[in-house]
């Protein structure tokens, strides 16, 4: 999923100040799994802001919605009907969503609550980590299925580097060494030997950010 | 490996079967083009080779690439060192033109530190291709004389290409393989981290001659003198992919602050002798990181001097 995270109170305060009437529109996806941008958050996120501009001396209206997807249109197309009651939205999706309700309501501000972070995965509760960058090419069927360019600080594919120390990372001690953690599961399921020193050849990145904004198109299911 | 591919000096040197010495300089932080020099004056008739480092530590620095060039104006041997953290393949492939234009004969392919460790953590990183892709990058526009999109390259680059290798990095059961793959990657010279544990090099050093890649690639054992106890203890406990053992860091706490530099200079030159006469070594790298001036006396007291000459 997409992990975020909220931005910091005063952030979204300096976001919104300079409006009236606003809309909190949460996420029921990703944002919700990793805690940052579902109903709940947008309660409290909510309550703060009234809080907060009630002891300012400032009346603002604050309004609460959380769709099922910001990143559909079916879903965006809900708030249609009440939009225009309000200056401005403050999205608790992910930046995703933040730019397709922008694109549907061109003239309403849509203000980001959150920071978009990684594609991970929920390791415990409160606790997420990145596994993928959506590079566009997947190469986890040669390096035991755990992905180098993203938990690698130095995306090798030709790993580890001299920095490996106890199987954590030269940047810091609290991250594991991708690298070993691939070699611990060659190892695992047998193909240390024949596995690791194949050369893996320079990558072609113009799948990945590289290559500009990338786009699938499916012409099989396209309507 | 007794034919040289190369014009480089280095080569000549190791393929003779001689040790070969080698040292580096680090460039300075501002453009005076004189610390380079002052620092390659220091060293050059007990060396064979200058390596110039590439924004060691992520810290920037005068460039490698201009550095070398201040050698070769000198009439010097410079090992270019390149890491892939800072540039793409363009701009990689672009400087090892730009070297091989002032007939710059070595190269070190690495990866670089992690830009967390330098004076801009906040900047991107680039890691296109790693050290080990930019070394079969050299050696295609070497050997086949094309460039990595396939078009052919006007007068190619002749260059020596040399890799590193970190014998006390983890896993250690892959840092043989991890040598191996270097090799098949077209690495053909190789200068380790710091050798401190000399049981734990030996031990790796088994594994590499027993698959004979020895034969296949020159390693050039690395060397860094201690200048005080507290170097070695940050050695040991800061940076990382680094062992030094308790003993030594007891030895140099163990003798008065005035007496710490010769004593790390002495455990350097013991670390040399015992390494000279070991099977598979066939150099070494000595980085006195900013002390460049005692490079002549450890090459002296390991009996490495006179350095020879070689025809061109």
């Amino acid at each position: 999923m997409i992990v975020a995270e909220k931005k910091p109170m005063e952030e979204i305060i300096e976001e919104v100040k300079g409006y009236n009437k606003i809309l909190i529109a949460g996420c029921n996806e990703c944002v919700t799994v990793c805690e940052a941008g579902g109903k709940k958050e947008v309660q409290v996120l909510a309550s703060a802001l009234r809080m907060y501009f009630m002891n300012q001396g400032k009346e603002i209206k604050i309004d609460e919605v959380t769709l099922e997807r910001q990143c559909d249109h079916e879903y965006l197309e809900e708030i249609r009907n009440i939009i225009d009651q309000y200056d401005a939205v403050l999205s608790l999706a992910c930046g995703v969503g933040v730019q397709f309700m922008a694109e549907k309501y061109f003239t309403t501000p849509i203000l980001p609550g959150v920071n978009t972070c990684f594609l991970g995965a929920t390791e415990e509760r409160g606790f997420w980590t990145e596994r993928c960058q959506a590079c566009g090419q997947c190469i986890l069927a040669r390096t035991g299925g755990i992905c180098p360019v993203s938990r690698c600080a130095k995306r090798l594919l030709n790993g580890p580097c001299g920095g490996s120390t106890k199987g954590k990372c030269e940047i810091d001690s609290n991250v594991d060494c991708a690298w070993q953690l691939i070699i611990d599961r060659l190892k695992a399921l047998g193909r240390l030997e024949q596995d690791y020193e194949k050369l893996t050849p320079i990558k072609d990145w113009s799948t990945d950010r590289a290559g500009g904004p990338r786009k699938v198109v499916r012409e099989d299911v396209r309507i | 490996m007794s034919e040289t591919k190369t014009p480089s000096k280095l080569e000549k040197i190791l393929s003779s079967g001689q040790l070969a010495v080698t040292s580096e300089c680090g460039p300075p932080r501002g453009s005076d083009p004189e610390v380079i020099r002052k620092k390659a004056q220091m060293i050059k008739d007990h060396v064979d080779a200058i390596n110039i480092t590439d924004n060691q530590t992520s810290v920037t620095r005068l460039c490698s690439l201009a550095a070398c060039i201040h050698l070769k104006l000198m009439g010097l041997e410079p090992v270019l060192q390149m890491v892939v953290r800072d540039r793409n393949r363009i701009a990689l492939q672009s400087d090892i033109l730009g070297a091989a234009s002032f007939d710059i004969h070595n190269i070190l392919c690495l990866s670089g530190d992690h830009q967390k460790f330098g004076d801009n953590p906040q900047g991107q990183n680039v890691f296109d291709i790693d050290s080990m892709q930019l070394i079969q990058t050299v050696r295609l526009m070497r050997d086949e004389g094309k460039f990595l999109g396939g078009d052919d390259i006007a007068r190619p680059p002749k260059m020596f290409v040399g890799a590193a290798a970190n014998p006390f990095a983890d896993p250690f059961e892959i840092r043989v393989p991890r040598l191996a793959k270097k090799v098949a990657a077209g690495a053909e010279f190789i200068q380790t981290q710091c050798i401190y544990n000399v049981d734990r090099f030996k031990e790796w050093l088994k594994g590499v001659v027993d698959r004979g890649l020895h034969e296949k690639v020159y390693i050039l054992a690395g060397v860094t003198p201690f200048k005080s106890a507290g170097m070695a203890k940050y050695m040991k406990n800061r940076v990382p992919g680094m062992d030094v053992p308790d003993e030594l860091v007891k030895r140099m706490s163990g003798v008065p602050k005035e007496k710490q530099p010769e004593e790390g200079l002495s455990i350097c030159v013991e670390t040399i002798e015992q390494l000279k006469e070991v099977e598979g070594v066939s150099g070494f790298h000595i980085m006195a990181i900013e002390w460049e001036e005692k490079v002549p006396e450890i090459v002296e007291r390991s009996g490495l001097y006179p350095r020879p000459s070689v025809g061109e």
